[in-house]
C-alpha cells in the first residue's frame, strides 16, 4: 500500500511527538507534581493548604493525561519500548503507579472530613504523589542514559537481568535529583501566579530559587557525566532505516562519550542544552523579581531544553542494552509498522489541536488566583 | 516459561481490572444521568433540579477519582506484567489504548473539573455543556477500550510478520468496526447505566423510607425508574445480540457457557439448569428450553450449533497445520530470502497461534507427539462450569431488572413512590448489577482461555519475563492499597448519604418542596 509518508519519516516524526507528549507532560502535569511536593512546605495551616491545593485542583485531572497518553503513545508508536522497559522497571513502575494513586484520591478525599489528623494524612499523600514520581522519572531517564540491562531472544522476548537497587547509581541520582529541581522550579512558578499574594507565595519564591539554581547546577553536573563518564551508544553503520523493525537485524557498540557525538554532526542540536540552562537562569531571575510571567516561562523553557537535550543527545536510540548492545531499540528497530505509525499519525493530527483548544478554554475559563477568602465563600473548592 | 509467574500475573490482572471495573460502570451510567438532571434543572430553571444535580454529581466525583486511581494501573499493566503480548500485537492493541486517552481521557478528564469548580463561572447552558463532555468522554472511553478488547476476542484486520516476530495491521478498518467490538459496547455501557440506575433509585428510596429530603427524593426515583428501563431492556436485548457475534468467532465460549459437549442437531434448546461433569464430559439434570439455543445463536432453526468435543477435534487438526507453520517461522529467522520456507509458512499460518499451546509442554513445538496434540487440543475448552453459572447468573439479574425497573415505572407514573415493599427492595437489590457486570467479564475473559488473543497467542506466552517474588510483592502491594482505598470510599460515600443532599450551604433549601409533574413542566 502507498501512504503519503515513507517508514523512516513516519519513525522520526513519531520519535519527535514522543518528546512532545514528554514535553507535555512536563510543562502541565510537572508543576502539579511540583506543587504537590511543595506543599508541606509553602503551607502551614489548613487554609494555606486548601489555598496551595486549590490552586491546582480543577486542572491536575486533565494534565494527568499527558501521562497516560505517553503510555499509549509509547504501546501504539513503539511497542517493544512499551513491553521492555515496563517489565524491565517492574518494581520502580510500581513505585510510580502507588504514588499516582494515592493523588488523585488525595485531592477528591482530603476535604470531605474536617477532621486534623485525616487532612494531614492526605497532606502527605499528596506530597508522596508529587516526590515520588518526579524522582524515579529523573532515575529511570539517568538509567536509560547509562543502558538497561536486558536481552532479547530470537522470539524478541525480552529478559531483564538487573536489579532494584542497581537503578541507584550516582549519575542517575543525579538524574533523579535534577527532574525534581526542575518540577519544584515549576510548581514554584506555577504557584506565584495562582496563589494570592501573602505567605504561601513568599514561600515558594522563597523555595523555587533555590530549586532554579538547583536546576541549573545539577544540569551542568550531568552533563559533566555524559562529556567525560563511561555513557554511549554507537550504531553500526549501514543499518537499514526503512527496515522491518527487528532489534536483531541490526547492531550498536557502547562507545563512551558517543551521546555527545550529535551536536558535531547537527550543531543546531546545542539550542537545547542552551534552552535548559537559560530557561533555569531566567526562572530564577523571575522567581526572586516576582515577575510571573517570566517565572514560568523560564521554568517552562528551562523543562522543555533539559527534556530535548536528553532525547536529542541519545538520537536514533531510545532504549540501549548495556549487557547485549545488540538488543538496544532505536527508532529504525523498534517501531509499529509503517501502516499503524500513519494511522496514528494522522488520529494525532487531528485530535491534538483540539484537545489543546478545549483545554486553554477551560484554563481561561479558571483564570484568575486563589485567595484565602475565596476559600470561606466559595463551597466548591477543595 | 515459568508457569508460576503466568498464574500469579493472572492473579492480579483480574484482581486489577475487576477492582477498576467497580468503578467503571457507575461512571459510564452516572455521567448521563447527571446531564439528564441538569438538562431539566437548565429547561426549568427550578431550584430543586440543581440540588439534584449536585448531590448526585457528588456522588459521581468520589466514584469517579478511584475510577481514574485504578485505570492507571490499567494503562501500564500490559507493559508491566504482559511484556511479550504487548511485543506480539501492540502494533494493532496499542493504537486503540492511544486513540482513548487522545480521544476520550483528555475529553472527560479537563472538562470534569470544571464540572465541579465551574459552576458560578459558567452560564447555566455551558455548565450542561460541559456536563455532557465528562458523559461523552467516559462513554467514548469505554468504546475505545473495548475495540481493543472485541480485537482480542475476535482478532480480524491483522496478520504475523514472520520478519518482526509479531502481528501486524493490515486493515485499519476492520479492527474499528469490528462486529464484537461492537456489541461489547452496546451491551458494556447499557450495563453501566443499569447499575447507575440502580444507585440512584436505591439511595432514593432509602431517602424515602427515612422520611427525609422528600421532594429530592421523588424526583430522583423518577429520573432513574425511566432511565432504568430502558437500559435494562437494552442490555438484555443487547445481551443476547453480543451471544450471538460469539458464533460466528467463538464457538468454544458459547458451548462452555451452555456446557455442550455434544453438537446438538438444529435447532439446538438452550439449558436452563445442570449440572456440568468434567470427568464424563456430560451434563447432568438439564432442563432445557426446546429451539431456544438455535434461534439465539444462529438465528435460524436449521443451523446446527457445534459442541466442545466436536470443536477439540477440530483444534487438534488445527494445532498439526500450526507446527508446519511453526517450522516455517524457525526456518525464516535464520533465513529470511528462503522461497520455500515462506510459502509453508503463508499456506499455514492461520494455525500458527495454534501450535504454540504445545510451548506448554515443550520448548519446540516440532517434537509434539499425538498425545501431546491431544492435550493441548483439550486445552482449548475453558472453565466449563465458572461459564456455565456466570452466564447464568448475569442473565438472571438481566431479566429481574427488567421487573424491577417496570415496576419502579409504573409506581412512579402512578405517584405511588412511597410503597414501602418496593423501596426495601430496591436498596437490597443495589449490589446486583454489580455482581452481573462483574460475572459478565469472567464470562468474557475466562470464555477466551487459554488465548489472550483467540487464536493467535496463548496467555500463558503473554507474560512478561518476571520472578514470583516480585509479583507476590505487587499482588500484595495492590491489595493492600486497594482495600483501603475501598473501605474509605464506602465510607465517603455512606458519610455523603447520610449528611444529604442539602449539605452545601449554596444548596440550602430546608422546606421541603411540594411534588409535582415530573419531570417538571409547570408548576
Ligand atoms: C483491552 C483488554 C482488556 C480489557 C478491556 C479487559 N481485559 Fe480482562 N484480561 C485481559 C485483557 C482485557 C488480558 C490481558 O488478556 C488478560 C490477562 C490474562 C489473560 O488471559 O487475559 C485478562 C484477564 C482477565 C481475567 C482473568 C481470566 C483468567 O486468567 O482466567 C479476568 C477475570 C478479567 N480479565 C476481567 C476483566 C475485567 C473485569 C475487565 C474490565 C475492566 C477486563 N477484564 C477488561
Ligand atoms: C483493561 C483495560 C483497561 C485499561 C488499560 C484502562 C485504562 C484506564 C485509565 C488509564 C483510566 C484513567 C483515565 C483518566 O484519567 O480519566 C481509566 C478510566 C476509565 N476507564 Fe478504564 N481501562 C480499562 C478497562 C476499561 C473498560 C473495559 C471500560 C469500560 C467499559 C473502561 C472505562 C473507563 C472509564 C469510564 C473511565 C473513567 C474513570 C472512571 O471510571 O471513573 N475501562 N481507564
Ligand atoms: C439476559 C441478560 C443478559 C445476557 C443474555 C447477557 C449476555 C452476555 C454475554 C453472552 C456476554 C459475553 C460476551 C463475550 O464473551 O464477549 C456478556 C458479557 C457481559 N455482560 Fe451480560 N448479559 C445479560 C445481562 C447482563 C447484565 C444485567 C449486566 C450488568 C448489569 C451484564 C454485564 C455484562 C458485562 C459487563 C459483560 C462483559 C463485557 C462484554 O463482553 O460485553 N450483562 N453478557
Amino acid at each position: 500500500m502507498e501512504l503519503l509518508l515513507d517508514y523512516p519519516t513516519l519513525r522520526v516524526i513519531w520519535w519527535g511527538l514522543m518528546g512532545v507528549l514528554l514535553i507535555g507532560f512536563a510543562l502541565t502535569d510537572g508543576f502539579d507534581l511540583g506543587v504537590a511536593a511543595l506543599l508541606p512546605f509553602v503551607a502551614r495551616n489548613d487554609a494555606e493548604r486548601r489555598q496551595v491545593i486549590n490552586t491546582i485542583g480543577p486542572t491536575w485531572e486533565g494534565n494527568q493525561v499527558w501521562f497516560i497518553l505517553g503510555g499509549g503513545a509509547i504501546f501504539a508508536a513503539w511497542p517493544l519500548v512499551y513491553a521492555v522497559s515496563f517489565s524491565g522497571f517492574y518494581l520502580a513502575m510500581f513505585l510510580v503507579l502507588s504514588a499516582l494513586i494515592l493523588r488523585p484520591v488525595g485531592f477528591k478525599y482530603r476535604s470531605k472530613r474536617p477532621d486534623p489528623r485525616w487532612r494531614a494524612f492526605w497532606d502527605w499523600s499528596l506530597f508522596v504523589g508529587g516526590f515520588v514520581p518526579a524522582l524515579v522519572f529523573g532515575v529511570a531517564v539517568g538509567n536509560v542514559l547509562e543502558g538497561v540491562p536486558f536481552r532479547l531472544d530470537s522470539d524478541l522476548r525480552s529478559f531483564y537481568e538487573g536489579t532494584f537497587l542497581g537503578l541507584f547509581t550516582p549519575f542517575t541520582l543525579i538524574c533523579g535529583l535534577l527532574s525534581v529541581a526542575m518540577l519544584l522550579t515549576h510548581g514554584a512558578a506555577w504557584l506565584t501566579i495562582k496563589a494570592d499574594h501573602g505567605a504561601v507565595r513568599d514561600r515558594a519564591r522563597a523555595i523555587g530559587s533555590i530549586a532554579a539554581l538547583g536546576t541549573f547546577v545539577l544540569f551542568a553536573v550531568g552533563f559533566a557525566f555524559v562529556r567525560f563518564g563511561d555513557l554511549g551508544f554507537r550504531l553500526d553503520p549501514g543499518v537499514d532505516i526503512a527496515g522491518p523493525s527487528n532489534p536483531l537485524r541490526s547492531g550498536t557498540i557502547a562507545a563512551p562519550g558517543a551521546w555527545l557525538d550529535n551536536y558535531t554532526l547537527y550543531p543546531w542540536m546545542i539550542t537545547a542544552p542552551v534552552l535548559g540552562f537559560l530557561g533555569s537562569a531566567l526562572a530564577f531571575l523571575g522567581i526572586r523579581m516576582g515577575r510571573e510571567p517570566l517565572a514560568f516561562g523560564g521554568s517552562s523553557m528551562g523543562a522543555l531544553g533539559i527534556i530535548a537535550t536528553v532525547g536529542l543527545s541519545m538520537f536514533p536510540f531510545i532504549l540501549p542494552s548495556s549487557i547485549d548492545p545488540r538488543s538496544s531499540l532505536t527508532i529504525w528497530n523498534s517501531s509499529s509498522s509503517h501502516l499503524t505509525l500513519f494511522v496514528m499519525l494522522v488520529v494525532t493530527v487531528i485530535f491534538l489541536p483540539i484537545v489543546l483548544a478545549y483545554t486553554a478554554w477551560v484554563f481561561k475559563v479558571l483564570w484568575g488566583r486563589v485567595t484565602l477568602d475565596s476559600l470561606r465563600t466559595n463551597p466548591d473548592l477543595y | 516459561m515459568d508457569l508460576a509467574v503466568v498464574e500469579l500475573s493472572r492473579l492480579q490482572f483480574a484482581l486489577t481490572a475487576m477492582y477498576h471495573f467497580l468503578f467503571v460502570p457507575l461512571t459510564l451510567g452516572l455521567s448521563f444521568m447527571l446531564v439528564i438532571m441538569e438538562s431539566i434543572y437548565v429547561m426549568t430553571g427550578r431550584q430543586i433540579w440543581r440540588t439534584i444535580t449536585r448531590f448526585w454529581a457528588t456522588i459521581f466525583g468520589i466514584n469517579f477519582v478511584l475510577g481514574v486511581a485504578t485505570g492507571i494501573t490499567m494503562e501500564f499493566e500490559f507493559g508491566t506484567n504482559w511484556s511479550y503480548f504487548s511485543h506480539y500485537v501492540g502494533d494493532i492493541f496499542g493504537a486503540p489504548l492511544a486513540i482513548e486517552g487522545l480521544m476520550a481521557f483528555f475529553l472527560e478528564a479537563t472538562f470534569v473539573g470544571l464540572m465541579f469548580f465551574g459552576w458560578d463561572k459558567l452560564s447555566k447552558l455551558a455548565h450542561l455543556g460541559v456536563t455532557f463532555m465528562v458523559a461523552l468522554g467516559s462513554n467514548l472511553s469505554a468504546l475505545w477500550i473495548l475495540i481493543a478488547n472485541g480485537w482480542m476476542q475476535n482478532p480480524v484486520g491483522a496478520a504475523f510478520n514472520p520478519e518482526t516476530m509479531r502481528m501486524e495491521i493490515v486493515d485499519f478498518q476492520a479492527v474499528l468496526f469490528n462486529p464484537v467490538a461492537q456489541a461489547k459496547f452496546v451491551h458494556t455501557v447499557s450495563a453501566g447505566y443499569v447499575l447507575a440506575a440502580v444507585v440512584v433509585l436505591g439511595i432514593s428510596a432509602y431517602y424515602l423510607l427515612k422520611e427525609r429530603h422528600r421532594a429530592f427524593a421523588i424526583r430522583s426515583f423518577t429520573v432513574a425508574a425511566a432511565f432504568g428501563l430502558a437500559a435494562s431492556l437494552s442490555v438484555v436485548v443487547l445481551g443476547d445480540e453480543s451471544g450471538y457475534a460469539l458464533t460466528d468467532n467463538q464457538k468454544m465460549k458459547l458451548a462452555a457457557l451452555e456446557a455442550m459437549w455434544e453438537t446438538e442437531a438444529a435447532p439446538a434448546g438452550l439449558t436452563l439448569f445442570g449440572l456440568p461433569n468434567l470427568e464424563t464430559r456430560t451434563t447432568e439434570a438439564e432442563i432445557k428450553i426446546p429451539y431456544a439455543l438455535g434461534l439465539i445463536a444462529t438465528r435460524s432453526f436449521d443451523q446446527k450449533v457445534e459442541g466442545i468435543i466436536d470443536l477439540v477435534a477440530v483444534a487438534e487438526t488445527r494445532i498439526e497445520s500450526g507446527i508446519i507453520a511453526y517450522d516455517a517461522v524457525e526456518q525464516l529467522k535464520t533465513d529470511p530470502q528462503n522461497l520455500a520456507a515462506r510459502a509453508q509458512f503463508e499456506a499455514h499460518k492461520n494455525d500458527l497461534g495454534h501450535a504454540m499451546l504445545l510451548r506448554r509442554y515443550m520448548d519446540d513445538p516440532r517434537q509434539a507427539d499425538q498425545a501431546a496434540i491431544r492435550a493441548a487440543a483439550w486445552d482449548t475448552v475453558p472453565n466449563v462450569p465458572l461459564m456455565f453459572w456466570s452466564f447464568r447468573i448475569m442473565a438472571g439479574i438481566g431479566f429481574l431488572m427488567i421487573g424491577f425497573f417496570a415496576t419502579a415505572f409504573v409506581l412512579a407514573s402512578m405517584r405511588r413512590h412511597e410503597t414501602r415493599w418496593f423501596l426495601r427492595t430496591a436498596v437490597l437489590i443495589i449490589p446486583l448489577p454489580w455482581i452481573a457486570a462483574e460475572l459478565g467479564w469472567v464470562l468474557a475473559e475466562v470464555g477466551r482461555q487459554p488465548w489472550a488473543i483467540e487464536g493467535v497467542l496463548p496467555t500463558f506466552l503473554g507474560a512478561s519475563s518476571l520472578t514470583v517474588p516480585q509479583l507476590w510483592t505487587t499482588i500484595i502491594g495492590f491489595t493492600l492499597f486497594y482495600s483501603v482505598l475501598a473501605i474509605v470510599e464506602v465510607g465517603l460515600i455512606l458519610h455523603t448519604i447520610k449528611k444529604g443532599p442539602y449539605a452545601k450551604s449554596a444548596d440550602q433549601h430546608p422546606v421541603d418542596e411540594p411534588t409535582g409533574p415530573i419531570p417538571v413542566a409547570a408548576e
